[in-house]
């Protein structure tokens, strides 16, 4: 075994401390207050106070949210389809964080991509689970007590176990007294920290409650659409088995769509334009959702629109103040929670090494902030690109023919790749695009597109039914 | 009910890692128990025993040698594969993960440590038990 220079970790802790360099840096006591218990709120106190004791800094950490987890519905619960990305589930493992069984609702090893002309399904690269379907809350409304943990949840209890405070009370606002930020409590008197950071989402109005070195918080958003069926398990085994269904299907206003089994339940997730009641009974009724949806399934009373983040604050900081999570930077339209985790760990990294100000943020911080925006200037276009072309057949018949020839044999699994990263958030949008410029990507997929322009050219297999249990490259007519 | 574990199922007595294999990956125990034992010209050597949450192989990750145990399921388990990409990929961009797996490096030198030094004084006890003989009949 080859044993690990002993100055390794010293040289990295001792390094990185720049104590005086940006004025405003945390000392022995320090008092900071997080408000919201989401994944980005409890990240943020978890890796804080962590790395604080790794330097030997003492400080107290109090999270504020007036949620509880254990409640089912709305009460309790993040409004999120609640997928854990591979690349994020992996990450966390090697930081000694594991998801138990009591919050992972269902291992997810494979896609099935849903066109108009047919399906395929995309095993994962490895084959085994390592994407998690969970529940942010405690489940639906109305399912009573459940026998299972939230995601959520568990991440504020595994922050209150590092030493984290839980506070009830309610936020209502945040001033400033003599440069230091107070938070604003309902009739009751403010408490004043040495830092607030602010962890959430984009459905809370307290980022635009702030008053006075505020930091620009001009976060674009769009809605979205999630609703939970109800149905048993072993019909969602045989039906969705253990993949995320998704749908890419030529409905006007549909972006896409997303069925995620959960347990005893199925999330459907929609994307699109002015989503209403028309839009996702047209997308129900579509042949490719028909075909997998469990057929008992019972739409249950729980459902909600809630806006998602699509571009973050131009400067989601400010002296002793820094907005992790959706409310700042996250990555588009999939994996916030992974975006949630590598945001607030590099807001907790600065804050011990760097200090709370301004400037302190701007040069440690934004970076990490930046690299996800720019990411996601190559996600709209080719998002943008994949909505100009789905409409056409030739295109749909010639990604779904590609993707078919390529799960039935075991190397140069381009398309699939490229799908499987474009759906599942395993890596970036820039590795995404850089695959699909590969020219062996580029003459698979000419020589597909040919194909396809005949129709009923897609080269697929008839089954005689989609079948949870079917073999990677089955296809559906 | 029976909920999820992620990872891939391994059933009892499957090899998940053969000494001497080239690795990829380190792996993480999600659910169960799995064995780590050496192998030798005298037979298997039993190392340890890791549980959830415990990792194993994260030295192919660091270096570009064989496999120096083999991991072996002990009932069933579910064990995460953690890929070598995605983990470099991300102490490029967080130095400070790197950190957390050191800490469980130490930890485990630590106990080497405190291995070889029982082993040692064994091995001195032994050594003295069978001189002793040839000193009284000097």
């Amino acid at each position: 075994m080859r044993i690990a220079r002993r100055s390794t970790v010293e040289e990295l802790l001792t390094a990185l401390p720049e104590e005086g360099t940006t004025g405003l840096s945390l000392e022995d006591g320090a008092r900071i207050a997080v408000v919201g218990g989401g994944p980005a709120g409890s990240f943020f106190s978890y890796f804080l106070l962590d790395i604080a004791e790794a330097v030997d800094l003492p400080v107290t950490v109090d999270i504020f949210e007036p949620r509880h987890f254990t409640h089912s519905g709305p009460a309790g619960c993040n409004h999120c389809g609640g997928i854990i990305s591979e690349s994020l589930v992996q990450v966390l493992a090697a930081e000694g964080i594991r998801l138990p069984r009591s919050v992972v609702q269902r291992g997810i090893e494979s896609y099935v991509v849903h066109m108009d002309e047919g399906s395929v399904r995309i095993e994962s690269p490895v084959h085994e689970q390592r994407i998690a379907s969970v529940f942010r809350g405690n489940g639906p409304r109305g399912g009573g007590d459940m026998p299972w943990d939230s995601f959520d949840g568990y991440l504020l209890g595994m922050a209150a176990d590092r030493g984290a405070r839980l506070e009830r009370r309610l936020v209502s606002g945040l001033d400033w007294v003599d440069g230091l930020p107070q938070l604003r409590h309902p009739g009751e008197e403010g408490s004043t920290y040495d830092l607030v950071a602010l962890a959430v989402g984009v459905n809370s109005n307290l980022p635009h409650l702030v008053r006075g070195s505020e930091p620009e918080s001009t976060t674009r958003t769009t809605r979205t659409y999630i609703c939970e069926f109800q149905a048993d398990q072993q019909t969602i085994r045989e039906t969705l088995g253990s993949s995320m269904h998704v749908f890419l299907s030529d409905i006007p206003r549909l972006e896409f769509a997303a069925l995620i089994p959960k347990g005893e339940y199925v999330t459907l997730v929609v994307l699109g334009d002015d989503i209403d009641q028309p839009l996702i009974s047209a997308f129900l009724a579509s042949p490719g959702v028909r075909r997998c949806m469990p057929e008992h399934a019972i739409p249950t009373v729980c459902n909600c629109a809630p806006l998602i983040n699509i571009r973050g604050p131009r400067r989601p900081y400010a002296d002793r103040l820094v907005l992790v999570g959706d409310c700042g930077v996250t990555r588009l339209y999939k994996d916030g929670i992974g975006a949630a985790y590598r945001t607030a760990k590099a807001a907790a990294e600065t804050v011990v090494f760097h200090g709370v100000s301004a400037e302190a943020f701007e040069h440690n911080y934004w970076p990490a902030c930046k690299a996800i925006e720019r990411d996601n200037a190559i996600g709209k276009f080719m998002f943008g690109f994949t909505r100009t072309f789905k409409v056409l057949g030739f295109w749909r018949r010639g990604v779904l023919r590609m993707t078919i020839r390529e799960q039935r044999k075991e190397r140069s699994r381009r398309m699939s790749a490229v799908l499987w990263n474009l759906f599942t958030g395993s890596a970036s949008y820039r590795e995404i695009l850089m695959n699909t410029l590969h020219p062996a990507f580029v003459a698979g997929m000419l020589w597909n597109l040919a194909l396809g322009i005949r129709p009923g050219g897609n080269g697929r297999r008839k089954t005689g039914g989609m079948n949870a249990q079917g073999r990677a490259g089955q296809a559906v007519g | 009910m029976r909920r999820a574990a992620l990872g891939k199922r391994w059933a009892d007595g499957e090899v998940i890692v053969r000494q001497g294999e080239v690795g990829n990956s380190m792996y993480v125990v999600q659910a169960g128990e799995v064995e780590v034992l050496r192998e030798t010209e005298d037979g298997e050597v039993h190392l340890a025993d890791l549980g959830a949450g415990d990792f194993f192989g994260e030295m192919s990750i660091f270096e570009h040698e064989v496999r120096s145990a083999t991991v072996r399921a002990r009932g069933e388990a579910h064990v995460l594969t953690v890929d070598k990409r995605t983990l470099l990929k991300r102490i490029k961009e967080d130095p400070f993960l790197a950190v957390s797996i050191l800490q469980t490096m130490s930890n485990r030198i630590r106990e080497i440590n405190a291995e070889l030094v029982r082993a040692r004084a064994a091995a001195a006890a032994s050594t003295a038990t069978t001189k002793s003989p040839e000193l009284e009949t000097r």
